[in-house]
């Protein structure tokens, strides 16, 4: 009898959360690797001007494998991430299909589209150089990492993270694997500390004397820099400065943020409106004001805290290329120890 | 309803009993579910990864982890032991609060307190400002304390929120131990730290090898608090093959080989111990250990003593969120969502609770019932889930419920023509199931150690006086052990509010917990917003543990 009153609670509280997640009107399903507070303006602002309700699901990783789980049966319409190799993880998993859409195509440059429209860019992120305020340095070349002179100044992020296996791999397609080895392991030789944490310690390691410079994305000088992190990373933002590093003769590393079109989208025409809202003018200028992220539409100009860091030149190496050396990369940084 | 059972034929009473037996193989092969899917996905064959692996990943990741779990492992075992003998043996000031508030670090999850720690002990915080001002230093680039993000520093912050799973244990070993045998050894003119040495401890290993091991279940789950640190563990080369190098099938074999360790260690230490018997009986026989009164100055140490792992493991880090959370509070208010982040955790959390609660008895009652090899076997295939990382869990869950909804969903398509929508992955029933496999283990082992206290006779007695063995359970064995059980249940309820890598990867759409919310904050690096959540996570697995602490006082006093 107690048992039975058990289930029942259970099967409550069980339906609760599932007519919580219930289908109502116009409605689009996107999961998504982003941060909830990242896109959620986005989303607020799209369903104020299409009044489709967006319902989402907040992933860390495991996207892929979710999606092709839940098969025919998967509610997901959008399938949002950050980095170039994930989206080419999705589609090489068989769980997106081609987004037929012209405005999209008029809005993105092809190099930030996949080549048989199965995901498309929202946004990009340079890999920059933060530097301590003393340190003279107006331009960088991502080789001089392994320069010596930077002995133990060094901090970084794991090297398995996503953002630098894909670094490392733009810098395998510009030398291939020798080179790359020799390089990462000069930068392994010059680290400060571990390559652990998050970018953003990057700069508050600059301030606390840990090192001398950093590698991190670009949107976090943004975010640390407009006090919406609090007093504190103002702090941190304010001790650093920030060059564009290129490689030599090309230009700088930009990894993107995209989605994908789920295979079994069950509102597929919803779906692809919420994508060509994300690339509109006005999503666009979102992207550049409250993530601080480089625009994909031409036209839309960046916040003027990353516009400051100067003209970004992005590297020559096609995405596609890139993401093909990521293995390699990510072999290359257990193979010399990168985070020992 | 008893009294109608009670009057049924012996046949029937055994049929009844083997209801256990049947629930507790349904049980085991519940929890091997998700182990089964991921050898599945194993046996796919991995893209050339073992040589690698050999090479450059192996060698390093099983000497960090044995370093990692060795290092855990003496601090757990010694703060642990030696807090739950200071305020077990001896009188000073303070005691009684220090008895509930070393339990206090329970209730901070691994990767809440390497975030904290990473602040507080950074250049720039406030420890490492307070030494320069001490020592008239300006700035950091002039003095600096070692960094927190190294080996040492992450055996240091898991043993410090670890160690009451030993102090718990171990306590409550040394309470119910019978005062004769620590009077006998006086009287022999053992020493009072010689009776701590030579009788108390040995007395209390089986204790400490239950609480140690389950520490470092905890110190293998973790992915957190060791990837932030910057140790490679086994558990995070799994993840690191799985995410990084997209190839799931050599993550599974990883994820396989880590689980096939630590079966043979518990084995191992399962066969190492079965020579001896601790007497079931001795309990509360004589009351407990008289406490030793000491001098104020000496009990002022005892205190102290009591007070660091508590301040390490709990105070600290929680003040510091608690200034952050204010800090946050003041401009930019509560997060989004806050009170149905919360209704979620708890909700989920208890359902989850009860069902561990069920399943974990009927595996440990089936095996008193129908001692012999197959109850022993479903005992052991039921618990194997807290040996496995939560993210190998996750997955294997994942492939599983998502194979099992899909079908479901096509075959009502297909019969009724309505779809089911995804049964499991669809309502959150996943994330139960995941709490479940995981948690198993503690309420098992809790029933378990009740049981193994109540002498056969009692079943005996009670069968011959016509009661079913479900009756039994409730009327007999239920009153008995309910101490134990509860608190057991408080456990895996805390467990599950931090919960974090099962609950990200198979939570339904719209549905946020604390711990998710948190996830998000901290990936982007917006701390401050995720204090809230983190002393939101504190704060209820706070409740459950100081009214655990209340339960063991209630029960020793």
């Amino acid at each position: 009898m107690r048992n039975a009153m058990l289930t029942k609670t259970l099967f409550t509280a069980v339906s609760f959360v599932s007519v919580a997640s219930m289908a109502s009107a116009a409605e689009v399903s996107i999961y998504t690797t982003r941060e909830p507070g990242l896109i959620q303006p986005l989303l607020d602002s799209f369903k104020a001007s299409t009044g489709i309700t967006v319902n989402t699901v907040f992933l860390k990783d495991g996207l892929a494998e979710r999606v092709a789980s839940e098969g025919e049966s998967s509610p997901a319409d959008i399938l949002m991430t950050v980095d170039a190799g994930n989206l080419v993880d999705l589609v090489e998993k068989g769980v997106t299909q081609p987004i037929e859409s012209d405005a999209l195509k008029g809005a993105v440059p092809e190099q930030l589209r996949d080549a048989n429209g199965h995901w498309v860019a929202l946004s990009m992120r340079a890999r920059v150089l933060y530097a301590a305020k003393d340190v003279d340095l107006t331009a960088f070349n991502y080789e001089d990492l392994s320069d010596p002179k930077w002995k133990g100044k060094i901090c970084i992020r794991s090297g398995q993270h996503p953002y630098n296996t894909a670094l490392f791999a733009d810098h395998l397609a510009h030398y291939g694997a020798e080179e790359t080895e020799k390089w990462l392991s000069g930068v392994k030789d010059n680290l400060a500390r571990k390559a652990a944490g998050g970018d953003r310690e990057g700069a508050k390691d600059i301030l606390g004397g840990v090192c001398d410079i950093a590698i991190a994305n670009s949107y976090y000088v943004g975010l640390m820099r407009s006090g919406k992190g609090g007093d504190e990373q103002k702090q941190w933002g304010d001790a650093i400065k920030v060059v564009l590093p290129t490689f030599k003769d090309d230009g700088t590393h930009v990894n993107i943020s995209g989605a994908a079109l789920a295979k079994n989208a069950p509102n597929k025409a919803e779906a692809v409106q919420l994508l060509e809202y994300l690339v509109s003018e006005d999503a666009q200028k979102i992207y550049a004001e409250a993530n601080y992220e480089y625009p994909v539409r031409a036209g839309v100009a960046a916040d003027p805290i990353i516009a400051e860091f100067g003209e970004l030149k992005i590297d020559s190496k096609p995405l596609a290329e890139i993401v093909s050396h990521r293995k390699a990369a990510s072999e290359l940084v257990d193979k010399v120890g990168f985070d020992n | 309803m008893t009294l109608a059972l009670s009057t049924q034929t012996t046949g029937r009473k055994r049929a009844a009993g083997s209801r256990w037996l049947k629930l507790a193989a349904l049980t085991a092969a519940l929890v091997c579910l998700p182990f089964l899917a991921l050898l599945f996905e194993a046996v796919q064959g991995s893209q050339g990864l073992w040589s690698h692996l050999a090479a450059s990943v192996l060698p390093k990741a099983f000497l960090d982890t044995a370093i990692l779990l060795a290092g855990v492992g003496i601090l757990v075992a010694s703060m642990g032991t030696g807090a739950a003998w200071l305020v077990t043996a001896y009188e000073f000031p303070g005691r009684r609060t220090m008895e509930w508030a070393l339990l206090l670090p329970l209730a901070v999850p691994t990767y809440i307190v390497a975030y904290a720690y990473l602040d507080i002990l950074h250049p720039i915080g406030p420890v490492q400002g307070a030494v320069r001002w001490l020592l008239g230093y300006s700035s950091p680039r002039e003095f600096r304390l070692p960094d927190i993000r190294s080996m040492t520093g992450c055996i240091l912050l898991l043993g410090f929120v670890l160690y009451p799973y030993v102090y718990i244990a171990t306590r409550a070993m040394f309470l119910t131990q019978p005062a004769s045998l620590i009077e006998v050894s006086r009287t022999l003119g053992v020493s009072r730290n010689g009776v701590f040495r030579r009788v108390a401890l040995p007395l209390a290993r089986p204790a400490i090898v239950v609480g140690v091991s389950l520490a470092l279940m905890e110190t293998l789950n973790d992915i957190g608090a060791s990837e932030f640190l910057g140790v490679r563990t086994l558990t995070v080369s799994i993840y690191t093959t799985w995410v990084t190098r997209s190839d799931l099938p050599g993550a599974s074999q990883l994820a396989l080989a880590l689980l096939a360790v630590v079966v043979a260690i518990v084995a191992a230490e399962q066969y190492a111990r079965r020579k001896q018997r601790f007497a079931a009986n001795a309990q509360r026989a004589g009351g407990s250990i008289e406490r030793q009164r000491v001098s104020v100055p000496k009990g002022l140490l005892l205190l102290a003593l009591c007070l660091l792992p508590v301040f390490v493991g709990f105070i600290a880090p929680a003040t510091h969120l608690a200034v952050e959370a204010y800090t946050r509070l003041g401009y930019a208010g509560l997060p989004v969502r806050f009170l149905a982040n919360i209704s979620n955790t708890v909700i989920f959390s208890a359902a989850a609770t009860i069902i561990t609660l069920l399943l974990g008895s009927a595996a440990a009652y089936a095996a008193r019932l129908h001692p012999g090899a197959p109850s022993a076997w479903f005992y052991r295939l039921a618990t194997i889930g807290y040996a496995a990382p939560g993210t190998v869990v996750a997955i294997g869950l994942l492939i599983a419920l998502g194979a099992f909804d899909r079908t479901a969903d096509q075959l009502a398509s297909s019969w009724f023509g309505f779809s089911t929508g995804l049964l499991f992955l669809g309502s959150g029933a996943a994330l139960l199931y995941a709490y479940s496999t995981r948690f198993l283990a503690i309420s098992a082992g809790a029933m378990a150690a009740g049981l193994s206290r109540i002498p056969q006779s009692l079943d005996d007695v009670s069968r011959m006086l016509g009661e079913t063995a479900s009756g039994t359970l409730r009327r007999v064995h239920l009153p008995l052990s309910k101490t134990a059980l509860a608190a057991s249940g408080l456990l895996v309820f805390v467990d599950c509010i931090k919960e974090l890598p099962a609950t990200l990867l198979l939570r339904p759409l719209n549905v946020e917990t604390l711990a998710t919310h948190l996830y998000g904050e901290a990936a982007r690096g917006t701390y401050e917003e995720a204090s809230i959540s983190a002393l939101m996570i504190i704060l209820i697995a706070l409740l459950p543990v100081i009214w655990l602490a209340r339960v063991g006082r209630g029960e020793h006093r």
